[in-house]
């Protein structure tokens, strides 16, 4: 991949920025010049605003891939989901941090920065995002041995990771 | 706009053809195809040649006039060009020799598909395929093409039920078929249970819900309907000729479950050939997936969204219904070349109408419908067919 | 308003691996090793996570939980010894990946385990000379021993994001002084893949010095003893080192309690200090005293006399994980895929 095509989409990449129909106030990821769901679709030209994405969403579909694409042979097998975001877009992700047979569809899910891929050893990284549980999965117990200091369930409401 | 005929049909065998180049498959595909017309060369107004990545997958892109020139045509410098849209390459290069000839200015065309997989190692044909999808937003973040239809499949097994069986038994149906077939790459049949305890490619799509990388070509050769009987005994009309296209992504798609762009190319072609689905006898859909193949019958109004699971399952499209879907083994059995398989897909439902399909015949076939997708569906080609009287 | 830290944010990744585990692998008690560390388990990035991601989840966080607009940051400097490049910042990616570009300054440190100490003393003197409003100071690594050496039982990842600023500053820095000399007790040279160390010449000349000399100058210069404080933070290599130059210095357990997270975690270099005093700031009330000595090999330590203020009662800390939630929870790994995890098996040629 030349650096350039890649460079040019972090905003994408990065922080998820988006578009906005300022006529219908549909919103679109990766960003459009033109509405499509607009009735007056020549009249949305010039009229698509910057629109900021949370990252918060839900999975729509996913499966668990064991013949990657090209990169991602070191994290077979990994979980590629579709995500309806909160504000409308669905992005196609990785879901990281969860093991494969606990996701499933409506897992509440949230945008993660992490690397995408690397061209070769020497080469440029590529970093973008990916998705991560919102809500606790299961499997992501206590690790076995001693205890750490205190116990989450021992702190006050307010230290606790949100619900 | 003139009628338009099919007036012969040329293909070679396709699988791991080690030994054979791309030029080579091209030229013998085309050969036969002028062959079977019984057309003169002398005749011919120009090439049309499907194919989806040679640049990436030999090296070699502005292949039209190379075939030009190994099929001996050069010294007549006919037009000869390459048509591109993935997956349905060979069928949209169909779409345009079909406007060509029915526009009135040319006469007499052939139009090719050819593809050449096995020259590159898996992994590279499996990201060379994945550029059919978006490659910018699906395939940077670790989409292949059978990930995105896996995703449809997850889906469409928690909207309607559809099954892990259901699924497995469109590969048990095309390889049943592909086994009557000298031309497919997969002439082995398998049982519910092997496609079942195949390794996961991207679950719920095992290997064995997945058509292969192939080599291969085929071609047919167009001319006008009104001088077609000078060619052949048995003329076949092109009823329908349409394309239609979608978002280049899944994730743009309304709904994912559906591939609205069958639905548009079917609807049309239906509407232009005066007659509905319930009138098709045999189809070659695409079944590159086993949850492409029950996707298709669904938007192709074959069978109601959501039930083709069970209805496949029950041998209702295996010769034991009205319809019957890919008597060549399909992309699944006969295989992938990817540009080649549209026209390929016209090649068996010609000699479906002709009555020349010997083992696999489907008997009665009167009216034939072939089905061409592009990816996840951005682009989808549906041509209708019949026996002209 | 004095420069103080005005939010914070930790990150730590899933995944951990025993001693036990890695001794399996080579022949050694690992349990024992780890007694003698007093490390249980020690966290391993997934195979798509360096210093620039996890840099960019701590500061999000940290920015989510003060509020603060990334495009008022004016520094971002990432204190590391495991930068993914070796020439391109990893501050670069990490300003764009928060929004913080273009009007900044930003740029990566190199100091061993105290680079993220060395990043916040920077940001205290950009944002008290009224040059920026905000600085971000973070700690970071992926650290690495070499297969079968004792570091490899203690070197993990993590790191913490701290931002520095003059309003609403949840814990003002009374004091801040340092110690360095020239001592080699740990490197990496350049192009090499694991560190190298002086083994025993780590200890006594090294960390013990350069802690116990640096924590008595800042209490020297703040005029406190170590009865002064609620809680302290040492740089933790391991688990045994800040417990022992801890009580040398005459503190308590229950002072060292919520500082120490290297036990359940492992040795995040420059992260390490960092996030023992974002466990702290986690647990802390307003009006407790933290005493924090960072130390780098090579050699140097820095020293924070610090206190929390009446802002931290106001301060949202339910963003983001607490540091103590990655104490209590990780998916334990075989050395094997491990191994795989830290570019540790040599792949064949693409």
């Amino acid at each position: 991949m030349s650096i350039a095509r890649f460079w040019r989409e972090t905003p994408r990449r990065y922080n998820l920025g988006g578009s906005k129909c300022s006529t219908c106030a549909t919103v679109y990821f990766p960003p459009r010049a033109v509405c499509p769901e607009c009735t007056s679709h020549r009249q949305s030209i010039e009229k698509m605003i910057p629109f900021q994405l949370s990252g918060e969403g839900e999975v729509l579909s996913y499966t668990v891939v064991h013949e990657p694409a090209e990169g991602f042979e070191m994290q077979v097998p990994y979980v590629l989901a579709l995500v309806q975001t909160r504000e409308g877009p669905v992005l196609t992700g990785q879901v990281v941090d969860i093991s494969p047979e606990e996701v499933r569809i409506g897992l509440k899910v949230h945008a993660t920065f992490r690397k995408l891929r690397e061209e070769g050893k020497a080469g440029v990284i590529h970093y973008g995002y990916k998705f991560a549980p919102t809500e606790e999965p299961e499997s992501h117990p206590a690790p076995r041995g001693p205890a750490a200091v205190a116990r989450t369930d021992e702190l006050p409401a307010r230290d606790r990771a949100p619900a | 706009m003139r009628e338009v005929a099919v007036l012969g049909v040329g293909q070679t065998k396709f699988g791991e053809l080690w030994d054979r180049s791309f030029r080579e498959i091209g030229i013998e595909a085309g050969l036969q195809a002028l062959v079977d017309a019984k057309l003169s060369s002398a005749e011919l107004d120009g090439l049309f040649l499907g194919n989806m990545a040679s640049g990436t997958l030999i090296n070699q892109e502005h292949i039209a006039p190379l075939i030009l020139d190994y099929a001996g045509l050069a010294r007549r410098h006919l037009s000869s060009v390459r048509i591109e849209g993935g997956g349905a390459s060979g069928s949209l290069a169909l779409h345009q020799g079909y406007l060509a000839v029915a526009s009135g200015l040319y006469d007499y065309v052939v139009v090719g598909g050819a593809e050449k997989l096995t020259d590159v190692p898996d992994a590279e044909a499996t990201q060379i395929t994945s550029s059919t999808a978006d490659h910018e937003w699906e395939a940077v973040f670790g989409a292949t093409l059978p990930a995105l239809w896996a995703l449809v499949a997850r889906r469409h097994m928690h909207l309607y039920g559809t099954t892990r069986e259901q699924l497995a038994q469109v590969a048990v149906h095309d390889h049943l078929m592909g086994s009557k077939n000298p031309n497919a790459h997969f002439r082995n049949k398998l049982s519910l249970e092997q496609v079942l305890g195949a390794g996961p490619i991207a679950e719920p799509l095992g290997v064995l819900d997945c058509a292969p990388f192939s080599d291969g070509a085929a071609a047919v050769v167009l001319g006008p309907l009104e001088t077609a009987r000078r060619h052949t005994d048995t003329p076949i009309r092109l009823a329908a000729s349409q394309v239609a296209c979608d978002s280049m992504a899944l994730q743009h798609r309304k709904e994912i479950t559906t591939l609205e762009a069958t639905s548009a190319a079917a609807h049309r072609a239906f509407q232009q050939a005066h007659r509905t689905p319930q009138d098709v006898r045999v189809a070659e859909i695409h079944d590159a997936y086993t949850i492409s193949a029950l996707v298709s019958l669904e938007d192709l109004g074959f069978v109601e969204k959501g039930r083709a699971g069970p209805e496949f399952a029950n041998g209702q499209f295996s010769g034991g219904g009205p319809l019957t879907v890919n008597p060549s083994g399909g992309l699944k059995a006969q295989g992938r070349p990817f540009g080649a398989v549209g026209v390929a897909q016209a090649v068996e439902i010609v000699r479906q109408l002709r009555g020349e399909a010997k083992d696999r015949q489907v008997s009665g076939a009167s009216l034939g419908l072939t089905h061409d997708v592009g990816g996840t569906g951005a682009t989808v080609v549906v041509h209708l067919l019949e026996r002209a009287n | 308003m004095e420069a103080g830290i005005v939010s914070y944010g930790a990150y730590v990744p899933r995944y951990r691996i025993t001693p036990a585990e890695i001794g399996r692998v080579w022949g050694s008690d690992g349990e024992a090793v780890g007694q003698g560390l007093n490390v249980y388990r020690k966290s391993v990035p997934s195979p798509d996570e360096d210093t620039i991601t996890i840099s960019t989840e701590a500061l999000r966080t940290a920015l989510v939980r003060g509020a603060i607009d990334p495009q008022q940051i004016g520094a971002i400097y990432v204190g590391s010894e495991s930068h993914p490049y070796a020439v391109k910042p990893t501050a670069t990616v990490v300003a764009q990946a928060v929004g913080a570009t273009p009007n900044l300054t930003a740029a990566d440190f190199e100091f061993a385990c105290k680079a993220g100490t060395a990043a916040i003393q920077t940001c205290l003197g950009l944002v008290g000379a009224g040059m920026i409003r905000y600085g971000v100071a973070i700690g970071t690594d992926t650290s690495q021993g070499a297969p079968g050496d004792a570091l490899e039982y203690s070197a993990s990842a993590g790191g913490a994001a701290f931002v520095v600023g003059r309003d609403h500053v949840i814990c003002q820095v009374h004091h801040t002084v340092s110690y360095t000399t020239d001592t080699p007790d740990f490197w990496r040279r350049e192009g090499q893949k694991y560190p190298s160390h002086g083994g025993r010449f780590t200890g006594e000349p090294a960390y013990f010095r350069h802690v116990t000399e640096c924590a008595h100058r800042i209490m020297e210069t703040s005029m406190t003893s170590p009865k002064d404080y609620q809680h302290v933070v040492f740089h933790q290599p391991n688990g045994k080192f800040p417990q022992r130059v801890g009580k040398q210095l005459g503190f308590s357990d229950t002072q060292m309690k919520f500082g120490l997270v290297t036990p359940y975690i492992g040795n995040t270099y420059s992260g390490a200090a960092l996030l023992g005093l974002a466990n702290v700031l986690d647990h802390a009330g307003p009006h407790e005293r933290i005493l924090v000595v960072g130390y780098g090999s090579g050699a140097g330590s820095d020293a924070f006399d610090l206190e929390t203020s009446d802002e931290l009662a106001q301060y949202d800390r339910s963003f983001g994980r607490p540091v103590q939630w990655y104490l209590d929870h990780g998916v334990e790994l075989s050395y094997a895929v491990y191994a795989k995890f830290r570019g540790k098996i040599h792949m064949g040629e693409a």
